[in-house]
């Protein structure tokens, strides 16, 4: 059975009386991918804290199959949700393997190591992502896009029922982006729920089940990527115009409307 | 496994290197009779009193100073998230060294000398913790506290020093300064014993999880480690082996930072290897360098001028290569 995250007139602020999220409504599923759009500033990133646990809101609830997060330990919530950084700077030379088997932090007791069980968890988050080659290589000398999937492979190992990443296809080329999603994809495919946030409107139509469009700390929209990742809603998130392309019933891909002044238009 | 294999063994690399020790000093012993001492078979009561009341004592201070230095500068340099980090930035060595200095000047016996080197390295630490927790509790507010206080606490020990006597007190404010193993008595012992015991095995069976605390703080939340309350007891719990060994040793420089990059390239940086590594390198180090320290000229050398003299070096040697591995430094 599906676990729900559900979330609920969420208010958070940084600052006391400015909040950053202003009365957020939205559910995740496992097994199914979210991603989370909009502006730089528009509260993406501190919903995912929020959800994650690392925030304790202001006002609302953020409810994990009927549990308030809040009433969690560390431990109980690492092991329910899991989060996948947008960077990760180990200070010393870890192996891959080293970075995957921190993912089973939640399971090991203060004062003990890595079970076998961890170990093998760790092997199979590797292998699951097609990295089992890279497990004695030392993080530093993996490209970017490894690395990103080094970190997925953790959350992974995690073996939470939730996954939240943070712009996990920014910095990326295309076929990395599109690597490190497909991973994603894979994970969920596991049973996972994934929420992403992202700055890129068209891996949400490609790979999203469900698609939040954020707007100055409100949800302006919410559903299927076809229904909310349209034109005159991305207009009205991002300000700016946006032309929509594609063939089959919902757009393919959305662009910028081309707004160059006429004399530097390409013949 | 090869390499989980090679930090095992250099957990015991101290007990050939400490029986080696007994063996050596102005009154050589032969291997047999340090063995028939330590076990208590037939011996002539003079080796027995040197190798068990003389040497052992201070082999067995020198391996623990050595092995608490070393891993409290290797858990440092995993909670600051900093290669370069040892105890001396937290304001260990300055407090101790001004609570040594202040018991030199008021209440010159070596008990008194000890307790006040421990609270005041314990003290420096503690300043430091409060300054960082006030504004916080992050790693690089910590570090710019621990600079704070250790400026603050040299210039106040730079203070007793102008105003000992010269003649007698600031000689040996001095000496201590220097750092060395040759007043170690038996009762020293016992402190610095209990202290390590409860920091080494800490550290020890909790080695795994220190991995987390190299992670950024919203990381090591994320997987479920309570990031702010772990780092001050791992702090606290550092600063216990520091101040003892310091207590008892004086300043002994280096170590603490140039073993565990040694431990480092040996086992790689996992802490579930690298604290075992750490802590028999550190102790088989300072046991070596002490045993020269007492051989080498017919008058002793300070340990911590011979740690000094090499560590420098060595220190360059192992920071070359860990920016070839890092691939330069950001």
């Amino acid at each position: 059975m599906a676990v729900r995250l559900r979330v609920g007139g969420l208010v958070y602020a940084y600052i006391p009386g400015r909040p950053v999220l202003r009365g957020i409504t939205l559910e995740l599923r496992s097994g199914e991918t979210a991603f989370l759009l909009g502006p730089n500033g528009s509260g993406k990133t501190t919903f995912l804290d929020c959800i994650g646990g690392l925030r304790p809101p202001a006002e609302g609830e953020v409810l994990l199959d009927d549990r308030p997060l809040g009433s969690f330990s560390a431990r109980e919530r690492a092991q329910q949700v899991g989060y996948v950084p947008q960077f990760h700077e180990p200070p010393f030379n870890f192996t891959a393997w080293e970075v995957v088997l921190m993912g089973r932090a939640p399971y090991v007791r203060w004062l003990s190591q890595p079970k076998e069980q961890d170990r093998r968890a760790a092997d199979e988050a590797l292998a699951a992502l097609n990295l089992a080659g890279f497990r004695d290589r030392p993080y530093y000398t993996l490209s970017g896009g490894e690395r990103r999937l080094v970190l997925v492979a953790r959350g992974l190992a995690q073996g939470a029922a939730f996954l939240l990443l943070d712009e996990p296809d920014a910095h990326l080329d295309p076929a990395n982006q599109h690597r490190v999603l497909l991973a994603v994809q894979e994970v969920v495919g596991e049973g996972l729920g994934a929420a992403i946030t992202s700055h890129s409107p068209n891996n949400a139509l490609l790979y999203a089940d469900r698609v939040a469009l954020f707007s100055a700390g409100e949800v302006l929209a919410q559903g299927a990527p076809g229904e909310v990742v349209t034109p005159p809603l991305l207009e009205r998130a991002y300000g700016i115009p946006f032309i929509s392309v594609g063939d089959g019933p919902g757009p393919r891909a959305v662009l910028p409307a081309d707004q160059r002044p006429t004399r530097s238009r390409n013949p | 496994m090869k390499r989980s294999a090679l930090g095992g063994g250099l957990l015991l690399l101290p007990l050939p290197v400490m029986f080696f020790a007994l063996m050596v000093g102005r009154y050589p012993i032969s291997p047999g009779e340090v063995f028939a001492a330590l076990t208590g078979g037939e011996v002539a009561e003079v080796v027995r009193a040197l190798v068990l009341r003389i040497r052992l004592p201070r082999i067995g201070a020198a391996a623990l100073v050595g092995a608490n230095l070393a891993v409290a500068g290797a858990v440092y340099q995993g909670v600051f998230r900093n290669p370069l980090v040892e105890g001396r930035l937290l304001g260990v060595s300055s407090g101790a060294g001004l609570g040594a200095a202040l018991a030199f000047l008021l209440f010159p016996q070596p008990a008194v000398v000890q307790a006040f080197a421990f609270a005041g390295g314990a003290l420096g630490v503690a300043l430091t913790a409060l300054l960082g927790w006030t504004f916080g509790g992050g790693v690089l507010v910590l570090v710019i506290a621990g600079v704070l206080v250790d400026s603050f606490l040299s210039a106040v020990l730079g203070l007793v020093k102008y105003a000992a006597d010269p003649l007698g007190t600031l000689p040996a404010i001095t000496y201590w300064l220097l750092g060395g193993l040759s007043g170690v008595r038996v009762p020293d012992l016992l402190p610095l014993g209990i202290a390590s015991g409860i920091g080494l095995s800490f550290f020890l069976l909790a080695r795994w999880r220190l991995n987390l605390l190299t992670l950024a703080d919203q990381e090591a939340e994320a997987l479920g480690v309570r990031v702010r309350p772990t780092r001050f007891l791992v702090v606290g719990m550092g600063t216990l082996l520091v101040a003892s060994a310091v207590s008892v040793s004086g300043t002994v420089s280096w170590v603490g930072l140039l073993v565990p990059h040694a431990a480092r390239a040996v086992v790689g940086p996992d802490y579930a290897r690298l604290l075992p590594a750490a802590a028999g390198l550190g102790a088989a180090l300072v046991v070596a360098l002490d045993t020269l320290a007492r051989t080498l000229l017919t008058a002793e050398i300070p340990l911590g001028i011979l740690t000094g003299l090499l560590g420098a070096p060595l220190f360059l040697v192992l920071f070359l290569r860990f920016l070839r591995e890092r691939g330069g430094w950001r």
